[in-house]
């Protein structure tokens, strides 16, 4: 199943999660004492960012470190760009029905 | 044009919720004309190069919109908005779903709430967009940003035409 990568910031403890490791790579264990859900919940949530590609997952020795994939998140904000300028471009198109109506009104 | 309308436009993703704000020089009732009458909507709805048409609209609670998107090279995107509220010159709500060319919607849709206000002659318009899947605005997105290639592409063979004689 493809992650929808919007659904996988949806969740407030995913967030949580993104902003933990945008500072430094963490460990499950580590991540997980933040949060008073169990270490369980915390992996349900890291695998969903892992198969959306927002965090990425790196071996050190025994441990396994996760970070943040800033490039994916980059994504979204460019997307929410485009979709912000295709709404620009539809009011610049109705200043100009406006304005015909309001020539045609006189 | 007057650059001092405000212009916000914020999504809140927890919520699946966009946001739009947007301020017009003109009266409130020229606005919600713009707003709900087809064959003024079909003129700026669809963001160029995209054309929009309406093939009919029944403007009242329960009452429906059915109209395609067009890009450059003809492709029709059919979508269907039924209206589930209306507040004359005020409010009103509708339902918006893709559908085929025979009005077979396709679910989920997007909730949409227009709120009309005026004060010394300029409009301010609010509109909430909720989506109960974010990926079907990266569909809309995806119909739109194909179509500004494709003008883009037929201006440069335009100019590469041009340049030939």
């Amino acid at each position: 199943m493809r992650r929808d990568i919007f659904q996988a910031i949806a969740d407030p403890t995913r967030r949580a999660i993104i902003a933990l490791i945008a500072i430094q790579a963490m460990t499950p264990n580590a991540i997980a004492d933040n949060f008073h859900s169990t270490r369980q919940s915390v992996s349900k949530h890291l695998r969903i960012l892992t198969e959306c590609e927002l965090v990425k997952q790196e071996q050190q020795g025994r441990e396994i470190y996760y970070s943040l994939e800033i490039k994916k998140l980059k994504e979204v904000d460019k997307w929410l760009d485009q979709f912000r300028k295709l709404w620009e471009t539809r009011f610049n198109q109705l200043d100009k029905v406006l304005s015909t109506m309001k020539k045609q009104k006189k | 044009m007057n650059n001092d309308l405000l212009f916000d436009f914020t999504v809140d993703k927890s919520k699946k919720t966009v946001y739009i704000t947007r301020e017009f020089d003109a009266e409130l009732s020229l606005v919600w004309d713009a707003f709900t009458k087809a064959e003024l909507i079909d003129q700026w709805i669809a963001p160029a190069p995209m054309t929009a048409k309406t093939k009919y609209q029944d403007f009242k609670v329960g009452g429906k919109r059915f109209y395609a998107m067009i890009s450059p090279d003809g492709k029709e995107s059919w979508a269907i908005q039924e209206y589930t509220s209306i507040t004359p010159k005020t409010n009103f709500k509708m339902y918006n779903a893709f559908a085929d060319e025979n009005e077979n919607a396709q679910l989920p849709g997007s909730e949409w709430d227009h709120t009309f206000s005026e004060e010394n002659g300029t409009t301010k318009v609010f509109i909430t967009i909720y989506n109960e899947s974010l990926e079907r605005m990266e569909r809309i997105l995806d119909g739109f940003t194909i179509g500004m290639r494709m003008s883009l592409e037929n201006l440069e063979n335009l100019l590469t035409t041009l340049s030939k004689k």
